[in-house]
């Protein structure tokens, strides 16, 4: 066999494999992300989707109950409750009109049910030169490594 | 001071331009006056922005409230140490900061050549000043530091007005870690600049031979260096930090720091192919502009975020001038590429699939796939809703899928890579040079099966590492032995003396035995466990061989705080160990708080602690505990890393010619059935 030919094969067996790695990744970990206005409109199985939601924790909304933490997000003039049902304590920027970003699903009557909230303070904040733009924000989400 | 400081900056891009535009005259009459006037303003830029620098940092320290930036990012109280560290803390600052190193590269590449090169310095200087430039567009005209507070008076013209304390640094930064991991990440990014200046300069001054790649290789290796500090010391804070148990999340500003270090490692490797074959010219020159590319847009990710604002956090108005700025380099780079690429033409083809030329050529490869995988993960929102309408972001699997096989492949080639002979390895020299490590690499893989290893990942991960550790002790030992027979000094001596003879080859094993160890240390990470309860006074929590007991909590006023700590006793068989602290701590001025993790951490494992808040359900506060392996492999892996980068750059102590007396010793070795490969292949490398 040629020697090009066999480099070829090399090369195509190996970005072969890794793009079916990055397809599988791709299919579980996708996540949409939504505004509140946009979460009206959506319809049949984009509704049921895993997504993201981002907006402002509305005022004196927080209420902590049994085995999971209610408030209403406000964004675009619109509102949708939420309750985060994740385990681990909520991050310490969460409070009243801090920008917060949830993730999880659409639940019944309305009401989105999220796995992991992310929370910034809405006054101050600006990323972290060279650091976590991201990651800085608090947040109960644990991925990575 | 701001005024001066602003004027400092003003000047500087008066200087750039004209360091520029009288470079491409200077480039057309080669006029030598001229020449050596634009080389002077390339340095007058430098000190300038030098200037600047320092006027800003003297406005934070004199506690200076009416500039706006001195005021959103310091206060009184704020610690020394912190108000140097705030410079970078924020946008504006953070340009300066970018023009600052870049300013301290430029001046040292133009006085180290100001008197070599002729021929090829103008057109560096050119393209290192039309970087300047860009930056000091952002610093003077878009993101100025030197903003002073004012507001219109009853008359409406404005006042200048002043504010008795500042707002204060964000707690996350307020850590020693955020004063050394951006200055060594921007030292990274600003530090590819350079051997972008001289490709570009070289290919558009079809400057003859290898020589651009010579001089640059010190530049990219002090580049790369930093970067690799900067990653590891940003994974560092995030771990200790965040408080989150983890050191990476695949967070775009987390990758985009990671892009360029990639293609830097993939040039770093390649360049050897140019140097010693004469090919994969158009490839490295390239890597190079790709790396510089990534860079820029690494730049543009941290300080637009266009991606993060997915998350809807930071966003700003500079993202439009950065991706005008890279559009402007692809331009520039493809225009110099189609006008000079017969100068890049190869001078020879691969002979063999077992060759260092093919192993080169599949670490160039697979660094670039992992490159544009965790490109194209990172950018996907932003693609996706171009495409689709829809944002969609891919997060943590995507990357892990990908980027373990490949770094695997990786920690293969880094292995069997350096032993392969150039053009073609006999099978011979396969099983004089692998036979051993890969036996005791498998041996070590049967006796972890047995001891119930079941990690499929980690379990490869660990034969490799003890595969290719054993290749780098094998190398060091062959060549100590030789001079240890010649001169009769120790092994250890024998083994400095080999390493300093030939820096470049034993520092590289040095680097590579560096990543051994960080592969060892994120294989722990299979192995991670945590723990999380809600405690009362007294409760205790177990979480492998420790005990946690709550012992209580307290209160400690700081200057800057409030702490709030848990007081855990942490037993081991019953017997008290140690204390540990975790806090949650109150910042008074910005109304924030901030986690402060309480780590012990051994060579086998992270005992990590959280005082994670009150429970949602019970209102009592949770204590989360991992139990993460291996974690400090990393830390003291980017250390040899870090030691391996610099024995590289040392100048060899004794010109190769010298060790040709050991010629007699060798062959007398080779009689023996074992081949002494430091002086087979010395000064080949």
């Amino acid at each position: 066999m040629k020697k090009q030919a066999k480099f070829g094969i090399g090369i195509g067996v190996i970005i072969a494999s890794l793009g079916f790695l990055a397809w599988l990744g791709y299919g579980e970990s996708k996540t949409y992300y939504h505004t509140i206005a946009e979460l009206e409109t959506l319809k049949g199985p984009a509704k049921s989707q895993r997504m993201r939601l981002g907006g402002t924790v509305a005022p004196g909304s927080i209420r902590h109950l049994t085995g999971r933490v209610d408030f209403v997000l406000e964004g675009e003039g619109k509102t949708v409750p939420v309750s985060y049902v994740g385990t681990d304590p909520l991050p310490d920027t969460f409070v009243d009109k801090s920008q917060a970003l949830v993730e999880g699903r659409p639940g019944p009557e309305g009401r989105f049910v999220a796995e992991v909230v992310q929370a910034k303070c809405a006054s101050k904040y600006e990323a972290a030169p060279g650091g976590k733009v991201g990651a800085a924000p608090s947040s109960t989400e644990r991925s990575g490594i | 001071m701001d005024v001066f400081g602003s004027f400092a900056l003003v000047l500087a891009f008066v200087c750039a331009v004209y360091a520029f535009a009288g470079g491409i005259a200077a480039i057309i009459s080669r006029h030598p006056l001229l020449i050596k006037s634009t080389r002077q303003a390339g340095m007058a830029t430098c000190g300038l922005i030098f200037l600047a620098t320092f006027s800003l940092e003297y406005l934070f320290f004199s506690d200076n409230f009416s500039i706006a930036y001195v005021v959103a990012h310091s206060n009184r109280d704020l610690s020394t140490f912190y108000k140097l560290a705030a410079l970078w803390s924020g946008q504006e600052g953070s340009l300066l900061f970018w023009s600052f190193l870049l300013a301290v590269y430029v001046i040292s590449v133009l006085i180290t050549y100001r008197n070599k090169n002729g021929e090829l310095m103008p057109y560096v200087g050119v393209v290192m000043a039309g970087v300047q430039i860009f930056f000091l567009t952002l610093n003077n005209f878009v993101a100025s530091p030197f903003k002073a507070l004012a507001s219109p008076g009853v008359d409406g013209v404005l006042n200048y007005v002043a504010r008795t304390d500042g707002n204060g640094l964000t707690p996350l930064l307020q850590y020693p870690e955020m004063v050394i991991h951006p200055p060594n990440l921007y030292s990274g990014y600003t530090g590819f600049t350079i051997p972008f200046a001289f490709a570009l300069g070289a290919l558009l001054a079809r400057y003859p031979g290898e020589k651009w790649i010579h001089l640059t290789r010190k530049w990219t290796m002090i580049a790369w260096m930093f970067q690799s500090m900067g990653i590891l010391l940003g994974a560092h804070w995030a771990y200790a930090v965040l408080g989150w148990g983890g050191y990476w999340g695949w967070d775009p500003v987390e990758n985009a720091s990671f892009l360029p270090w990639l293609t830097g490692t993939a040039f770093l490797h390649s360049v050897m192919m140019q140097e010693k074959r004469g090919m994969m010219k158009v490839w490295n020159v390239w890597l190079v502009f790709i790396t510089f590319l990534l860079c820029i847009l690494g730049t543009f990710l941290t300080r637009s975020g266009v991606v993060s604002s997915v998350h809807a956090f930071a966003q700003s108005s500079i993202g439009s001038w950065f991706v005008g700025f890279l559009a402007l380099i692809i331009l520039v780079c493809f225009g110099a590429y189609l006008k000079n690429r017969d100068y890049l033409k190869s001078e020879n083809q691969l002979d063999s699939i077992v060759s260092r030329e093919s192993s080169f050529l599949f670490n160039n490869l697979i660094l670039l796939v992992s490159c544009i995988a965790i490109l194209s993960g990172t950018l996907f929102p932003v693609f996706s809703e171009w495409i689709t309408g829809d944002r969609i972001s891919v997060g943590a699997p995507f990357f892990n899928k990908v980027n373990i096989p490949i770094g695997l492949l990786l920690l293969f080639l880094t292995g069997v890579g350096p032993l392969l002979a150039w053009r073609k390895t006999s099978t011979e020299s396969l099983k004089r040079n692998f036979g051993w490590p890969l036996a005791i690499g498998l041996v070590t893989g049967l006796i972890a099966l047995g001891f119930g290893f079941r990690q499929i990942y980690s379990w490869v991960c660990l034969i490799l590492c003890v595969f290719v550790a054993s290749t780098v002790v094998l190398e060091f030992y062959r060549g100590a032995r030789v001079i240890r027979a010649r001169s009769g000094a120790s092994f250890a001596a024998s083994a400095v003396d080999l390493t300093m003879r030939n820096t470049r080859r034993y520092g590289g094993y040095i680097v590579h035995m560096g990543m051994v160890f960080v592969f060892m240390g994120l294989a722990g990470a299979a192995f991670n466990r945590d723990l999380q309860k809600d405690m009362r006074q007294g409760d205790t929590m177990q979480i492998g061989p420790y005990t946690l007991l709550l012992q209580g909590f307290d209160t400690k006023p700081e200057k800057n705080y409030t702490a709030q700590r848990m007081l855990v006793e942490v037993l081991r068989d019953k017997k008290p160990l140690m204390m540990l602290y975790p806090e949650k701590r109150h910042f008074a001025t910005t109304v924030e708080n901030g986690t402060m993790v309480a780590i012990y951490s051994t060579l086998k494992e992270d005992l990590y602690v959280v005082y994670a808040g009150n429970s949602p359900d019970t209102q009592l506060p949770v204590l989360h505990a991992y139990l993460n392996p291996l974690v400090k492999w990393i830390w003291f892996g980017g250390a040899v890393v870090v030691f391996g980068t610099l024995v590289a750059m040392l100048p060899n102590r004794r010109a190769v010619l010298v060790l040709s007396g050991a010629q007699e010793p060798a062959v007398q070795t080779l009689a023996h059935g074992l081949t002494s490969s430091v002086t087979m292949r010395e000064g080949h490398d």
